[in-house]
Protein backbone atom coordinates (compact mmCIF):
# COMPACT_ATOMS: atom_id res chain seq x y z
CA UNK A 1 0.00 0.00 0.00
CA UNK A 2 2.76 2.15 0.93
CA UNK A 3 4.91 1.86 -2.08
CA UNK A 4 1.32 2.41 -4.54
CA UNK A 5 0.96 5.44 -2.50
CA UNK A 6 4.09 6.83 -2.73
CA UNK A 7 4.45 5.94 -6.25
CA UNK A 8 0.98 8.00 -6.96
CA UNK A 9 2.46 11.04 -4.75
CA UNK A 10 6.03 11.12 -6.17
CA UNK A 11 4.24 10.75 -9.91
CA UNK A 12 1.60 13.47 -9.85
CA UNK A 13 4.92 15.63 -8.50
CA UNK A 14 6.98 14.27 -11.61
CA UNK A 15 4.12 15.54 -14.13
CA UNK A 16 3.03 18.70 -12.82
CA UNK A 17 7.03 19.63 -12.58
CA UNK A 18 7.73 18.87 -15.67
CA UNK A 19 10.17 16.28 -15.37
CA UNK A 20 12.51 16.68 -18.72
CA UNK A 21 12.59 12.71 -19.10
CA UNK A 22 8.55 12.29 -18.95
CA UNK A 23 8.29 15.17 -21.08
CA UNK A 24 10.87 13.61 -23.84
CA UNK A 25 9.12 10.01 -23.31
CA UNK A 26 5.73 11.47 -24.18
CA UNK A 27 6.93 13.83 -26.52
CA UNK A 28 8.41 10.94 -28.28
CA UNK A 29 5.43 8.59 -28.17
CA UNK A 30 3.38 11.14 -29.61
CA UNK A 31 5.58 11.98 -32.49
CA UNK A 32 6.09 8.37 -33.24
CA UNK A 33 2.73 7.01 -33.41
CA UNK A 34 1.33 9.87 -34.88
CA UNK A 35 3.66 9.59 -37.86
CA UNK A 36 2.72 5.57 -37.69
CA UNK A 37 -0.79 6.38 -37.75
CA UNK A 38 -1.02 9.33 -40.30
CA UNK A 39 1.65 6.74 -42.67
CA UNK A 40 -1.15 4.18 -42.07
CA UNK A 41 -3.60 6.19 -43.80
CA UNK A 42 -1.97 7.01 -46.17
CA UNK A 43 -2.34 3.71 -47.66
CA UNK A 44 -5.88 2.91 -45.90
CA UNK A 45 -8.39 5.51 -47.14
CA UNK A 46 -7.76 5.01 -50.44
CA UNK A 47 -7.74 1.05 -49.79
CA UNK A 48 -11.10 1.61 -47.32
CA UNK A 49 -12.84 3.93 -50.38
CA UNK A 50 -11.58 1.34 -53.27
CA UNK A 51 -12.92 -1.18 -51.01
CA UNK A 52 -16.37 0.32 -50.18
CA UNK A 53 -17.44 2.43 -53.03
CA UNK A 54 -16.49 -0.29 -56.27
CA UNK A 55 -17.13 -3.64 -56.67
CA UNK A 56 -14.55 -6.09 -58.03
CA UNK A 57 -13.50 -9.87 -57.45
CA UNK A 58 -12.74 -11.28 -53.99
CA UNK A 59 -13.57 -7.92 -52.10
CA UNK A 60 -15.48 -10.43 -49.33
CA UNK A 61 -12.32 -11.78 -48.98
CA UNK A 62 -10.18 -9.03 -48.94
CA UNK A 63 -12.43 -7.17 -46.30
CA UNK A 64 -12.39 -10.76 -44.33
CA UNK A 65 -8.87 -10.54 -44.38
CA UNK A 66 -8.02 -7.08 -42.79
CA UNK A 67 -10.77 -7.94 -40.31
CA UNK A 68 -9.06 -11.26 -39.19
CA UNK A 69 -5.86 -9.13 -38.91
CA UNK A 70 -6.93 -6.33 -36.56
CA UNK A 71 -6.16 -8.81 -33.59
CA UNK A 72 -2.47 -9.66 -35.20
CA UNK A 73 -0.34 -9.68 -31.58
CA UNK A 74 2.06 -7.08 -31.40
CA UNK A 75 4.97 -9.51 -30.59
CA UNK A 76 4.49 -11.36 -33.77
CA UNK A 77 4.39 -8.26 -35.82
CA UNK A 78 7.17 -7.05 -34.11
CA UNK A 79 9.23 -10.19 -34.93
CA UNK A 80 8.94 -10.37 -38.46
CA UNK A 81 9.44 -7.06 -38.90
CA UNK A 82 12.82 -7.40 -36.69
CA UNK A 83 13.72 -10.40 -39.14
CA UNK A 84 13.01 -7.74 -41.72
CA UNK A 85 14.95 -4.68 -40.63
CA UNK A 86 17.78 -6.86 -38.77
CA UNK A 87 21.56 -6.00 -40.69
CA UNK A 88 21.54 -9.22 -41.60
CA UNK A 89 18.04 -9.35 -42.92
CA UNK A 90 16.47 -8.35 -46.51
CA UNK A 91 16.04 -4.84 -45.44
CA UNK A 92 18.69 -4.52 -43.47
CA UNK A 93 20.85 -2.41 -45.52
CA UNK A 94 18.82 0.78 -44.78
CA UNK A 95 19.80 0.04 -41.09
CA UNK A 96 16.83 1.00 -39.67
CA UNK A 97 16.27 -1.35 -36.81
CA UNK A 98 16.82 0.31 -32.94
CA UNK A 99 15.62 3.59 -34.91
CA UNK A 100 12.33 5.62 -34.15
CA UNK A 101 11.56 5.20 -38.03
CA UNK A 102 11.42 1.21 -37.34
CA UNK A 103 8.55 1.30 -34.71
CA UNK A 104 6.58 4.25 -37.33
CA UNK A 105 6.81 1.49 -39.88
CA UNK A 106 5.51 -1.11 -37.12
CA UNK A 107 2.78 0.92 -35.73
CA UNK A 108 1.35 1.90 -39.13
CA UNK A 109 1.55 -2.04 -40.31
CA UNK A 110 -0.19 -2.42 -37.30
CA UNK A 111 -2.96 -0.16 -37.74
CA UNK A 112 -3.76 -0.89 -41.67
CA UNK A 113 -6.58 -3.24 -40.96
CA UNK A 114 -7.95 -0.93 -38.45
CA UNK A 115 -8.15 1.89 -40.09
CA UNK A 116 -9.21 -0.21 -43.54
CA UNK A 117 -12.08 -1.94 -41.49
CA UNK A 118 -13.55 0.94 -39.64
CA UNK A 119 -13.24 3.43 -42.97
CA UNK A 120 -15.27 0.80 -44.93
CA UNK A 121 -17.39 -0.17 -42.55
CA UNK A 122 -18.23 4.46 -42.23
CA UNK A 123 -17.99 4.72 -46.10
CA UNK A 124 -20.68 1.68 -46.33
CA UNK A 125 -22.91 2.59 -43.88
CA UNK A 126 -23.39 5.79 -45.91
CA UNK A 127 -26.85 5.85 -47.43
CA UNK A 128 -26.61 4.79 -51.40
CA UNK A 129 -28.72 6.99 -52.67
CA UNK A 130 -26.67 10.17 -51.96
CA UNK A 131 -23.94 8.17 -54.28
CA UNK A 132 -26.93 7.94 -57.32
CA UNK A 133 -28.43 11.66 -56.12
CA UNK A 134 -24.30 12.89 -57.08
CA UNK A 135 -24.26 11.08 -60.34
CA UNK A 136 -27.38 12.40 -61.29
CA UNK A 137 -26.45 16.15 -60.69
CA UNK A 138 -23.34 15.70 -62.99
CA UNK A 139 -20.85 14.89 -60.37
CA UNK A 140 -17.88 12.74 -61.66
CA UNK A 141 -16.48 9.65 -60.25
CA UNK A 142 -14.23 11.03 -58.57
CA UNK A 143 -16.35 14.20 -56.99
CA UNK A 144 -18.97 11.75 -56.04
CA UNK A 145 -16.04 10.12 -53.94
CA UNK A 146 -15.40 13.45 -52.46
CA UNK A 147 -19.29 13.64 -51.58
CA UNK A 148 -19.10 10.04 -49.91
CA UNK A 149 -16.03 10.69 -47.77
CA UNK A 150 -17.36 13.98 -46.59
CA UNK A 151 -20.55 12.24 -45.61
CA UNK A 152 -18.73 9.61 -43.68
CA UNK A 153 -16.26 12.03 -42.05
CA UNK A 154 -16.88 11.40 -38.09
CA UNK A 155 -16.92 7.88 -39.33
CA UNK A 156 -13.30 7.61 -40.73
CA UNK A 157 -12.21 10.07 -37.94
CA UNK A 158 -13.21 7.52 -35.14
CA UNK A 159 -11.37 4.98 -37.36
CA UNK A 160 -8.35 7.15 -37.35
CA UNK A 161 -8.57 7.78 -33.81
CA UNK A 162 -8.63 3.85 -32.84
CA UNK A 163 -6.01 3.31 -34.95
CA UNK A 164 -3.78 6.21 -32.87
CA UNK A 165 -4.86 5.00 -29.78
CA UNK A 166 -3.81 1.08 -30.77
CA UNK A 167 -0.54 2.30 -31.82
CA UNK A 168 0.19 4.62 -28.74
CA UNK A 169 -0.59 1.86 -26.53
CA UNK A 170 0.93 -1.09 -27.90
CA UNK A 171 4.33 -2.75 -26.61
CA UNK A 172 5.94 -5.17 -28.53
CA UNK A 173 6.69 -3.11 -31.50
CA UNK A 174 7.91 -0.44 -29.91
CA UNK A 175 10.19 -3.23 -27.71
CA UNK A 176 11.24 -5.25 -30.40
CA UNK A 177 12.02 -2.90 -33.29
CA UNK A 178 12.69 0.30 -31.15
CA UNK A 179 15.04 -1.73 -28.04
CA UNK A 180 13.91 0.89 -25.31
CA UNK A 181 17.21 3.23 -26.03
CA UNK A 182 16.74 6.48 -24.11
CA UNK A 183 16.17 10.05 -25.75
CA UNK A 184 15.36 7.95 -29.08
CA UNK A 185 12.83 5.23 -28.67
CA UNK A 186 12.51 5.06 -25.21
CA UNK A 187 8.43 5.60 -25.48
CA UNK A 188 5.16 5.20 -23.13
CA UNK A 189 4.75 1.96 -23.13
CA UNK A 190 8.49 0.64 -23.32
CA UNK A 191 9.33 3.14 -20.59
CA UNK A 192 6.42 1.71 -18.13
CA UNK A 193 7.65 -1.98 -18.63
CA UNK A 194 11.63 -1.26 -18.48
CA UNK A 195 10.71 1.26 -15.35
CA UNK A 196 8.61 -0.96 -13.58
CA UNK A 197 11.45 -3.94 -14.46
CA UNK A 198 13.83 -1.62 -12.65
CA UNK A 199 12.02 -0.49 -9.49
CA UNK A 200 11.27 2.78 -10.64
CA UNK A 201 7.44 2.55 -9.29
CA UNK A 202 6.73 6.33 -9.33
CA UNK A 203 8.42 7.26 -12.79
CA UNK A 204 6.24 3.82 -14.07
CA UNK A 205 3.21 5.59 -12.34
CA UNK A 206 3.37 8.80 -14.05
CA UNK A 207 4.12 7.55 -17.88
CA UNK A 208 0.88 5.42 -17.21
CA UNK A 209 -1.41 8.18 -16.15
CA UNK A 210 -0.55 10.19 -19.26
CA UNK A 211 -1.08 7.05 -21.71
CA UNK A 212 -4.22 7.22 -20.33
CA UNK A 213 -4.79 10.40 -19.83
CA UNK A 214 -3.75 10.86 -23.89
CA UNK A 215 -6.18 7.83 -24.88
CA UNK A 216 -9.08 9.28 -22.66
CA UNK A 217 -8.95 12.84 -23.16
CA UNK A 218 -8.47 12.42 -27.06
CA UNK A 219 -11.82 10.01 -27.43
CA UNK A 220 -13.65 12.21 -25.19
CA UNK A 221 -12.29 15.90 -27.37
CA UNK A 222 -13.83 13.46 -30.41
CA UNK A 223 -17.04 12.85 -29.05
CA UNK A 224 -17.33 16.53 -28.34
CA UNK A 225 -16.10 18.22 -31.56
CA UNK A 226 -18.98 15.79 -32.73
CA UNK A 227 -21.67 16.31 -31.19
CA UNK A 228 -21.34 19.99 -31.70
CA UNK A 229 -20.90 19.42 -35.80
CA UNK A 230 -24.15 17.13 -35.60
CA UNK B 1 -5.48 21.39 -33.08
CA UNK B 2 -4.10 19.43 -29.72
CA UNK B 3 -2.64 16.78 -31.39
CA UNK B 4 -0.81 19.12 -34.08
CA UNK B 5 0.44 21.01 -31.00
CA UNK B 6 1.96 17.94 -29.87
CA UNK B 7 3.11 16.42 -32.90
CA UNK B 8 5.00 19.89 -33.11
CA UNK B 9 6.75 19.67 -29.35
CA UNK B 10 7.73 16.19 -30.16
CA UNK B 11 9.23 16.71 -33.16
CA UNK B 12 11.14 19.96 -31.95
CA UNK B 13 12.39 17.45 -28.98
CA UNK B 14 13.36 14.47 -30.99
CA UNK B 15 14.82 16.81 -33.29
CA UNK B 16 17.30 18.32 -30.63
CA UNK B 17 17.74 14.70 -28.83
CA UNK B 18 19.33 13.30 -31.54
CA UNK B 19 19.78 14.72 -35.43
CA UNK B 20 23.04 16.10 -33.40
CA UNK B 21 24.89 14.95 -36.70
CA UNK B 22 26.63 12.11 -34.88
CA UNK B 23 27.01 8.59 -35.82
CA UNK B 24 25.65 5.92 -33.88
CA UNK B 25 27.51 3.66 -31.95
CA UNK B 26 24.76 0.17 -30.39
CA UNK B 27 25.69 -1.00 -27.62
CA UNK B 28 24.26 -4.76 -26.78
CA UNK B 29 24.01 -4.83 -23.46
CA UNK B 30 24.13 -6.95 -19.92
CA UNK B 31 20.48 -5.98 -18.00
CA UNK B 32 22.85 -6.05 -14.70
CA UNK B 33 24.84 -2.98 -16.25
CA UNK B 34 21.55 -1.03 -17.82
CA UNK B 35 19.13 -1.49 -14.15
CA UNK B 36 21.64 -0.02 -11.98
CA UNK B 37 22.02 3.05 -14.14
CA UNK B 38 25.78 2.64 -14.79
CA UNK B 39 25.25 2.96 -18.86
CA UNK B 40 23.20 6.39 -18.80
CA UNK B 41 26.33 7.87 -16.64
CA UNK B 42 28.74 6.38 -19.36
CA UNK B 43 26.88 7.71 -22.11
CA UNK B 44 26.41 11.55 -20.51
CA UNK B 45 29.86 11.53 -19.74
CA UNK B 46 31.05 9.83 -22.87
CA UNK B 47 29.09 11.72 -25.49
CA UNK B 48 30.57 14.92 -23.43
CA UNK B 49 34.01 14.42 -24.37
CA UNK B 50 33.21 12.47 -27.59
CA UNK B 51 30.50 15.03 -29.84
CA UNK B 52 30.59 12.92 -32.83
CA UNK B 53 29.60 9.89 -31.30
CA UNK B 54 25.53 9.17 -30.08
CA UNK B 55 25.71 5.80 -27.73
CA UNK B 56 22.47 3.40 -27.75
CA UNK B 57 22.54 0.83 -24.95
CA UNK B 58 20.03 -2.09 -26.02
CA UNK B 59 19.65 -3.77 -22.77
CA UNK B 60 19.46 -8.05 -23.26
CA UNK B 61 20.58 -11.03 -21.38
CA UNK B 62 23.95 -11.30 -21.92
CA UNK B 63 23.04 -14.45 -24.26
CA UNK B 64 20.52 -12.18 -26.67
CA UNK B 65 22.91 -9.38 -26.74
CA UNK B 66 25.79 -11.68 -28.44
CA UNK B 67 23.13 -12.93 -30.89
CA UNK B 68 22.25 -9.35 -31.48
CA UNK B 69 25.69 -8.33 -32.32
CA UNK B 70 25.99 -11.83 -34.68
CA UNK B 71 23.34 -10.38 -36.71
CA UNK B 72 25.09 -6.94 -36.55
CA UNK B 73 22.41 -5.20 -35.11
CA UNK B 74 24.55 -3.84 -32.64
CA UNK B 75 28.21 -2.60 -32.84
CA UNK B 76 29.76 -4.08 -29.69
CA UNK B 77 28.84 -6.04 -27.07
CA UNK B 78 29.51 -5.38 -22.63
CA UNK B 79 28.99 -8.29 -21.12
CA UNK B 80 29.79 -11.14 -18.47
CA UNK B 81 29.73 -14.82 -20.26
CA UNK B 82 33.45 -15.52 -20.30
CA UNK B 83 32.92 -18.80 -22.35
CA UNK B 84 29.91 -17.14 -25.01
CA UNK B 85 32.49 -14.17 -24.82
CA UNK B 86 35.22 -16.60 -26.48
CA UNK B 87 32.58 -18.44 -28.97
CA UNK B 88 31.72 -14.74 -30.12
CA UNK B 89 36.07 -14.40 -30.56
CA UNK B 90 36.45 -18.05 -32.31
CA UNK B 91 33.46 -17.40 -34.54
CA UNK B 92 34.68 -14.58 -36.04
CA UNK B 93 32.01 -12.15 -34.89
CA UNK B 94 34.47 -10.06 -32.07
CA UNK B 95 37.65 -8.56 -31.62
CA UNK B 96 39.63 -6.62 -29.19
CA UNK B 97 38.51 -8.00 -26.02
CA UNK B 98 39.03 -5.73 -22.97
CA UNK B 99 38.26 -7.07 -19.37
CA UNK B 100 36.82 -3.61 -17.82
CA UNK B 101 35.10 -4.03 -13.93
CA UNK B 102 34.39 -7.00 -11.47
CA UNK B 103 32.14 -7.73 -8.40
CA UNK B 104 30.70 -10.78 -7.37
CA UNK B 105 27.48 -12.46 -7.38
CA UNK B 106 25.42 -13.27 -3.87
CA UNK B 107 23.17 -15.73 -3.39
CA UNK B 108 20.15 -13.78 -1.79
CA UNK B 109 17.52 -15.19 0.38
CA UNK B 110 14.42 -14.71 2.92
CA UNK B 111 15.85 -13.39 6.36
CA UNK B 112 14.27 -16.57 7.84
CA UNK B 113 16.51 -18.48 6.02
CA UNK B 114 14.38 -21.72 5.63
CA UNK B 115 17.23 -23.88 4.92
CA UNK B 116 19.87 -22.51 6.57
CA UNK B 117 22.80 -21.42 4.21
CA UNK B 118 23.70 -18.24 5.86
CA UNK B 119 27.36 -18.03 5.78
CA UNK B 120 28.14 -21.29 3.91
CA UNK B 121 30.12 -21.68 0.75
CA UNK B 122 28.32 -21.77 -2.56
CA UNK B 123 28.33 -25.50 -3.44
CA UNK B 124 27.02 -26.45 0.20
CA UNK B 125 24.62 -23.66 0.27
CA UNK B 126 23.08 -24.88 -2.96
CA UNK B 127 22.57 -27.94 -2.11
CA UNK B 128 20.99 -27.19 1.25
CA UNK B 129 18.51 -25.46 -0.76
CA UNK B 130 17.72 -27.99 -3.09
CA UNK B 131 17.33 -30.19 -0.64
CA UNK B 132 15.04 -27.76 1.10
CA UNK B 133 13.25 -27.49 -2.12
CA UNK B 134 12.66 -31.29 -2.08
CA UNK B 135 11.04 -31.86 1.11
CA UNK B 136 8.86 -28.27 0.25
CA UNK B 137 10.69 -25.87 2.59
CA UNK B 138 12.62 -23.51 0.34
CA UNK B 139 12.00 -22.16 -3.21
CA UNK B 140 14.79 -21.11 -6.08
CA UNK B 141 14.46 -18.23 -8.65
CA UNK B 142 16.45 -18.44 -11.94
CA UNK B 143 17.11 -16.06 -14.29
CA UNK B 144 16.22 -18.44 -17.08
CA UNK B 145 16.81 -16.02 -19.68
CA UNK B 146 20.44 -17.43 -20.75
CA UNK B 147 21.90 -14.06 -19.58
CA UNK B 148 25.37 -14.12 -17.91
CA UNK B 149 24.08 -14.69 -14.56
CA UNK B 150 22.14 -17.53 -15.47
CA UNK B 151 25.10 -19.00 -17.02
CA UNK B 152 26.73 -18.58 -13.79
CA UNK B 153 23.77 -20.36 -11.99
CA UNK B 154 23.82 -23.19 -14.20
CA UNK B 155 27.48 -23.40 -13.79
CA UNK B 156 27.26 -23.22 -9.88
CA UNK B 157 24.65 -26.11 -10.05
CA UNK B 158 26.96 -27.95 -12.39
CA UNK B 159 29.79 -27.51 -10.26
CA UNK B 160 27.64 -29.76 -7.58
CA UNK B 161 26.74 -32.43 -10.36
CA UNK B 162 23.15 -30.95 -10.95
CA UNK B 163 22.03 -30.04 -14.13
CA UNK B 164 19.58 -27.22 -14.70
CA UNK B 165 17.98 -28.82 -17.32
CA UNK B 166 16.74 -31.51 -14.88
CA UNK B 167 16.49 -29.07 -12.08
CA UNK B 168 13.41 -27.03 -14.10
CA UNK B 169 11.55 -30.02 -13.78
CA UNK B 170 11.01 -29.95 -10.03
CA UNK B 171 8.47 -28.09 -8.36
CA UNK B 172 10.48 -25.89 -6.38
CA UNK B 173 12.54 -24.38 -8.94
CA UNK B 174 11.08 -21.40 -10.42
CA UNK B 175 12.03 -19.83 -13.66
CA UNK B 176 11.62 -16.22 -13.96
CA UNK B 177 12.80 -15.54 -17.68
CA UNK B 178 13.40 -11.79 -17.35
CA UNK B 179 15.35 -9.33 -16.46
CA UNK B 180 17.63 -9.43 -12.53
CA UNK B 181 15.31 -7.23 -11.02
CA UNK B 182 12.10 -8.97 -12.12
CA UNK B 183 14.14 -12.07 -10.61
CA UNK B 184 14.38 -10.64 -7.45
CA UNK B 185 11.03 -9.65 -7.15
CA UNK B 186 9.70 -12.89 -7.84
CA UNK B 187 12.23 -14.60 -5.43
CA UNK B 188 11.01 -11.98 -2.69
CA UNK B 189 7.45 -12.35 -3.66
CA UNK B 190 8.03 -16.42 -3.49
CA UNK B 191 9.96 -15.74 -0.26
CA UNK B 192 12.51 -17.90 -2.32
CA UNK B 193 16.19 -17.66 -2.77
CA UNK B 194 18.09 -16.48 -5.92
CA UNK B 195 21.90 -15.29 -7.35
CA UNK B 196 22.33 -11.86 -7.98
CA UNK B 197 24.82 -9.46 -9.27
CA UNK B 198 25.15 -7.15 -6.34
CA UNK B 199 24.93 -4.32 -8.08
CA UNK B 200 21.07 -5.25 -8.92
CA UNK B 201 20.50 -6.73 -5.40
CA UNK B 202 21.64 -2.92 -3.31
CA UNK B 203 19.86 -1.10 -5.86
CA UNK B 204 16.83 -3.13 -5.19
CA UNK B 205 17.46 -3.40 -1.28
CA UNK B 206 17.65 0.44 -1.13
CA UNK B 207 15.03 1.12 -2.79
CA UNK B 208 12.89 -1.05 -0.61
CA UNK B 209 11.88 -3.09 -3.52
CA UNK B 210 12.73 -6.31 -2.30
CA UNK B 211 13.37 -7.33 1.67
CA UNK B 212 15.81 -10.14 0.74
CA UNK B 213 18.72 -10.69 2.80
CA UNK B 214 22.53 -11.42 1.59
CA UNK B 215 23.39 -15.18 2.99
CA UNK B 216 26.21 -16.30 0.59
CA UNK B 217 29.02 -14.15 -0.68
CA UNK B 218 32.62 -13.70 -1.80
CA UNK B 219 34.50 -17.06 -2.80
CA UNK B 220 36.05 -17.92 -6.21
CA UNK B 221 33.37 -19.58 -8.24
CA UNK B 222 30.95 -16.27 -7.25
CA UNK B 223 33.02 -13.81 -9.59
CA UNK B 224 31.89 -11.57 -11.80
CA UNK B 225 33.96 -10.47 -14.77
CA UNK B 226 32.32 -7.70 -17.55
CA UNK B 227 34.44 -7.20 -20.70
CA UNK B 228 33.65 -5.47 -24.24
CA UNK B 229 34.39 -6.77 -27.31
CA UNK B 230 34.34 -4.95 -30.70
CA UNK B 231 31.62 -6.26 -33.52
CA UNK B 232 34.92 -7.43 -36.25
CA UNK B 233 34.51 -5.50 -38.99
CA UNK B 234 35.74 -8.23 -41.46
CA UNK B 235 32.67 -10.38 -40.78
CA UNK B 236 29.90 -10.43 -43.16
CA UNK B 237 27.34 -9.17 -41.01
CA UNK B 238 29.19 -6.70 -39.46
CA UNK B 239 30.32 -4.61 -42.64
CA UNK B 240 28.73 -1.56 -41.85
CA UNK B 241 29.29 -2.13 -37.79
CA UNK B 242 30.96 1.47 -36.34
CA UNK B 243 33.90 -0.17 -35.51
CA UNK B 244 35.93 2.87 -34.77
CA UNK B 245 33.07 4.35 -32.83
CA UNK B 246 33.46 0.79 -30.79
CA UNK B 247 36.87 1.16 -30.39
CA UNK B 248 36.71 4.56 -29.19
CA UNK B 249 34.39 4.02 -26.25
CA UNK B 250 36.50 0.70 -25.22
CA UNK B 251 39.60 2.80 -25.27
CA UNK B 252 37.44 5.32 -23.17
CA UNK B 253 36.17 2.18 -20.67
CA UNK B 254 40.07 1.42 -20.20
CA UNK B 255 41.16 5.15 -19.65
CA UNK B 256 41.80 6.48 -16.19
CA UNK B 257 38.72 8.43 -16.98
CA UNK B 258 36.75 5.56 -17.21
CA UNK B 259 37.62 3.43 -14.64
CA UNK B 260 37.45 6.33 -12.31
CA UNK B 261 33.64 6.01 -13.45
CA UNK B 262 33.56 2.47 -12.22
CA UNK B 263 35.29 3.60 -9.21
CA UNK B 264 32.91 5.97 -8.09
CA UNK B 265 29.36 4.41 -9.25
CA UNK B 266 27.21 4.15 -6.68
CA UNK B 267 29.70 4.81 -3.91
CA UNK B 268 27.64 7.66 -2.76
CA UNK B 269 24.42 5.68 -2.54
CA UNK B 270 25.81 1.91 -1.11
CA UNK B 271 28.98 2.95 0.28
CA UNK B 272 30.83 0.85 -2.01
CA UNK B 273 31.48 0.64 -6.14
CA UNK B 274 28.71 -1.16 -7.84
CA UNK B 275 31.81 -2.62 -10.41
CA UNK B 276 35.23 -2.31 -8.94
CA UNK B 277 37.67 -1.47 -11.68
CA UNK B 278 39.61 -4.05 -13.23
CA UNK B 279 42.64 -2.51 -14.92
CA UNK B 280 43.34 -0.30 -11.61
CA UNK B 281 43.30 -3.87 -9.94
CA UNK B 282 45.73 -4.53 -12.03
CA UNK B 283 48.01 -1.66 -12.15
CA UNK B 284 47.91 -1.37 -8.08
CA UNK B 285 48.56 -5.17 -7.96
CA UNK B 286 47.49 -5.00 -4.93
CA UNK B 287 45.38 -8.01 -4.58
CA UNK B 288 47.27 -10.99 -6.08
CA UNK B 289 45.13 -13.58 -5.59
CA UNK B 290 42.13 -12.14 -6.95
CA UNK B 291 43.94 -11.08 -9.86
CA UNK B 292 44.68 -14.72 -10.62
CA UNK B 293 41.33 -15.68 -9.78
CA UNK B 294 40.29 -13.63 -13.05
CA UNK B 295 42.49 -14.82 -15.40
CA UNK B 296 41.79 -18.00 -14.36
CA UNK B 297 38.01 -17.57 -14.55
CA UNK B 298 37.66 -15.15 -17.97
CA UNK B 299 41.24 -15.54 -19.61
CA UNK B 300 41.42 -17.39 -23.00
CA UNK B 301 44.35 -18.83 -23.99
CA UNK B 302 46.59 -17.25 -21.05
CA UNK B 303 45.32 -13.65 -21.98
CA UNK B 304 42.21 -11.63 -22.20
CA UNK B 305 42.27 -11.32 -25.47
CA UNK B 306 44.85 -13.70 -27.67
CA UNK B 307 46.98 -12.41 -30.42
CA UNK B 308 44.77 -13.73 -33.31
CA UNK B 309 41.50 -11.80 -32.03
CA UNK B 310 42.90 -8.24 -31.96
CA UNK B 311 42.86 -6.32 -34.76
CA UNK B 312 44.06 -2.24 -35.34
CA UNK B 313 44.39 -2.44 -31.24
CA UNK B 314 47.46 -0.20 -30.49
CA UNK B 315 48.24 0.36 -27.33
CA UNK B 316 45.50 -1.51 -26.15
CA UNK B 317 46.97 -4.36 -24.79
CA UNK B 318 50.46 -2.79 -24.15
CA UNK B 319 51.38 -3.25 -20.48
CA UNK B 320 49.97 -0.52 -18.41
CA UNK B 321 52.34 1.98 -16.66
CA UNK B 322 50.47 5.14 -15.85
CA UNK B 323 53.63 7.13 -15.08
CA UNK B 324 54.44 6.98 -18.67
CA UNK B 325 50.96 7.48 -19.81
CA UNK B 326 50.71 10.78 -18.22
CA UNK B 327 54.02 11.90 -19.64
CA UNK B 328 52.99 11.25 -22.94
CA UNK B 329 50.03 12.83 -22.57
CA UNK B 330 51.16 15.83 -20.78
CA UNK B 331 53.73 16.60 -23.10
CA UNK B 332 50.96 16.47 -25.91
CA UNK B 333 49.25 18.86 -23.82
CA UNK B 334 52.62 20.83 -23.78
CA UNK B 335 52.21 20.35 -27.80
CA UNK B 336 48.93 21.86 -27.76
CA UNK B 337 49.50 24.95 -25.95
CA UNK B 338 52.71 25.65 -27.83
CA UNK B 339 50.79 25.38 -31.22
CA UNK B 340 48.04 27.82 -29.30
CA UNK B 341 49.35 30.69 -27.59
CA UNK B 342 46.72 32.55 -27.29
CA UNK B 343 44.71 30.04 -25.24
Amino acid sequence: MDLITEGVIRAIGLILSGDPEVLTITALSLFVSVVGTLLACLWSIPMSAALALRSFHGKRIVKGLFNALIGVPTVALGLYLYLLLSRAGPLGHFQLLYTPYAIMIGQAALVTPIVVSFATGALESVDPDLRMLARTLGASEFQTYGVIIKEAFWGVVLAVIAAFNRAFAELGIAMMLGGNIRNLTRVLTTAIALETARGEIALSIALSFILLGIVMSLSIAINLARKSTR
Amino acid sequence: MVVVGAVGVAAYAYYLSIWSRRARLVVSTTTSLYETGFLDELKSKFELKYRNLNVSFISQGTGLAIQTAMRGDADMIFVHDPAREYQFLTGGYGVNRKILAYNFFVIVGPSEDPAGISGMSPADALRRIRSAGLNGTAVWASRGDDSGTHAKEKSLWKAIGLDAKDLRKESWYLEAGSGMTATLKLADEKRGYTLTDIGTYLLNYNNHNINLVKLVESGKSMLNVYSAIADNPKNANMTKANFEGAMQLIRYLVSDEGQELFANFGVSNYGMPLFKPYIRLVQSNSDAELIKWISELAFFEGSECPQQFRYQAEGLYSPQTPASVLLVSSLARAEQRKARPWT
